[in-house]
């Protein structure tokens, strides 16, 4: 047990030092962080305005017994065996929720809490029956750990150190993900806003529905040892969340959680160097910190504009009664 | 049960609409059975009858969001998909999450969406057009206000410019006149008999059996079932809404009730628009 839980503050400790002594290491780190973030905020965005925020965190609670079936099947922590185990394990939690919902009485929210917690406990026996020939670390899978993202194996290409392996996979992705938006933003927007009118147009809202379904999975198994599957929603929701606070357009909307992403894997990185902490859950605290500022000072709908405007209204009202 | 006949009309003259022996059920409960319809160009049709008659059902189905148990629909001789460009729909109002990010004219932009096909964005012109259409239903000076800070009747009309916007020949609207002010009324009015004049073919669910007569040339009366369909002044008769409505007279006496203080202050009644 550590004495105080807040050590002293040192400006140099905490802001310098890591971008002198050692700056390679916490350019990849907060990089990752990034990635991660601005990735998840960009799928995000649109996970929220469909309402399938829980199916998100359905999803990366399923990853666990995904992976570690994968695992399991194949001996191996590569990457495409756990990819296409994590996307299994996404697209049998859609599956299963989508099947107790249209088969019995019970509602969405109730599917989801019955689908997920059961796949998270199979992940949890296997992970604990198998521990000695599992190389998976549990404690990695749930919370995840940024700081071991420097230490994993270089990528090289035509001779050159590209980077850790991981952070290449997520650029990737993340290219991938922008790409995405950029070849069917229209039909992302439509079909969120009106199925029926899109169906009415040609455009087919199940198809997209799972489309965004899949690459989510693709998202959260590319992040999940960065942030953990418990701290992955933070990193869907938050962005998003807090960016459409400030605006009316989606587009603009994208943008401003791709900047938030950057606040949180910057001051996240930094909070958690002070703490001596969990660099994930640094950056969660800081995305839940930065999400309250803007839900109390928003310029247009903040709660603190509310109560100015009530306030205005009333001494409008009162000579007038 | 998906055969369809050999029809000799080419698809140019097949009538926009056409069903025959639909049923289509939610988990075996038949919702709608039997219909048969046959919907002539140039029609407007009041889709009429009680809660949960399967009036949004019907249009649901028509544009294949719904499986079909038995029967087929054919749109200008042609099964839906293949006519998905011809046909425009403004969805009940309280489909949608008006809190979602976006603005009047981007809503109306949605309406050329079927027209651009994939990974095309609207052009310049698509937004002329989408300008246009919200000038004909008044709106364009709300273009660039966010969906949320429209009232009521302003967000119905936007939902009116982007069926505008979708250019087509024939028009599904569920519900249209709910729960809109006298302006936004006589505005849809306006534009439902303009898109008439033009030779389009409109079908509109509407529950007010008291307006009924007045906007539609056409009335499908439904009950899960075809209760009467033809020419308004043959199926508004006493007999058939009580036919479709059953035992619930007292919804008819007052529709009796209010037609005769309608045909009363009509004319008043029309210019309290601005």
């Amino acid at each position: 047990m550590r004495e105080r839980f807040f050590p002293d503050f040192d400006w140099h400790t905490v802001f310098v030092q890591p971008w002198t002594d050692y700056s390679e290491n916490s350019f990849w780190i907060v990089l990752m962080g990034f990635l991660v973030s601005g990735t998840c905020g960009l799928v995000g965005c649109f996970v929220i305005l469909r309402r399938m925020a829980l199916v998100g965190d359905a999803i990366s609670h399923s990853l666990l017994p995904g992976i570690t079936i994968a695992f399991l099947l194949t001996n191996s922590r590569d990457t495409l065996p756990m990819m296409l185990g994590a996307i299994a394990a996404g697209v049998a939690t859609v599956a299963l929720i989508e099947a107790i919902r249209h088969s019995s009485r019970i509602k969405p929210d109730a599917a989801i809490g019955i689908v997920f917690s059961s796949l998270f406990a199979i992940g949890v026996i296997l992970i604990s029956a198998f521990a000695d020939k599992i190389d998976l670390d549990a404690e990695c899978v749930l919370y995840g750990e940024l700081g071991f993202i420097p230490l994993q194996d270089v990528v090289m290409f035509g001779g050159m150190e590209i980077g850790p392996e991981p952070v290449v996979r997520m650029a990737i992705i993340g290219l991938i993900a922008i790409g995405l938006l950029l070849s069917f933003f229209k039909e992302m927007l439509v079909t969120s806003f009106d199925p029926g009118l899109a169906a009415s147009l040609g455009i087919n809202p199940t198809r997209y529905q799972y489309g965004l379904t899949l690459f989510l999975s693709v998202v959260i198994v590319s992040s999940f040892e960065s942030v953990g599957v418990v701290l992955v929603i933070a990193m869907i929701i938050f962005p998003g969340a807090t960016a459409l606070l400030l605006t009316d357009r989606l587009p603009k909307a994208i943008w401003l959680s791709t900047l938030f992403s950057a606040l949180y894997a910057g001051l996240g990185f930094h909070l958690a160097t002070w703490l001596e902490a969990s660099i994930a859950g640094g950056m969660t605290v800081i995305a839940g910190f930065i999400f309250g500022l803007v839900w109390i000072a928003a310029p247009d709908r903040g709660l603190l504009t509310k109560f100015a405007k009530r306030a205005l209204k009333s001494e409008i009202v009162l000579p007038n009664p | 049960m998906q055969s369809s006949p050999t029809t000799n009309l080419s698809s140019k003259s097949a009538a926009p609409l056409e069903v025959h022996d639909l049923t289509v059920a939610y988990t075996k409960r038949p919702v709608l059975y039997g219909i048969d319809l046959e919907i002539p160009k140039g029609s407007i049709v009041g889709v009429v009858g009680p809660n949960g008659a399967g009036k949004s059902t019907l249009i649901r189905a028509i544009m294949g969001l719904l499986p079909v148990s038995s029967g087929w629909i054919k749109v200008f001789g042609k099964p839906f998909k293949q006519a998905v460009t011809r046909v425009g729909y403004v969805p009940q109002r309280e489909s949608v999450d008006w809190d979602f990010p976006v603005n009047a004219l981007d809503v109306v932009l949605m309406g050329r969406y079927g027209r651009l096909g994939p990974f095309k964005r609207p052009s310049k012109a698509d937004k002329e057009i989408a300008m246009n259409c919200l000038e004909k239903v008044k709106m364009d000076s709300y273009a660039k206000r966010q969906i949320s800070n429209l009232s009521g009747g302003q967000q119905q009309r936007v939902f009116l410019a982007r069926a505008l916007a979708q250019e087509s020949d024939l028009y599904l609207m569920d519900e249209p006149f709910v729960g809109v002010d006298a302006t936004t009324e006589s505005a849809i009015i306006e534009i439902l008999r303009e898109l008439q004049a033009q030779g389009k073919t409109l079908i509109v669910v509407h529950h007010d059996l008291t307006t009924a007569p007045e906007y539609f040339d056409r009335i499908l009366l439904l009950n899960m079932r075809v209760v009467a369909y033809g020419k308004t002044e043959d199926v508004f008769t006493f007999e058939n809404l009580q036919n479709a409505y059953g035992g619930r007279l007292s919804i008819l006496s007052e529709v009796a009730l209010t037609r005769a203080r309608k045909k009363f202050d009509g004319d008043t009644r029309d210019n309290v628009g601005q």
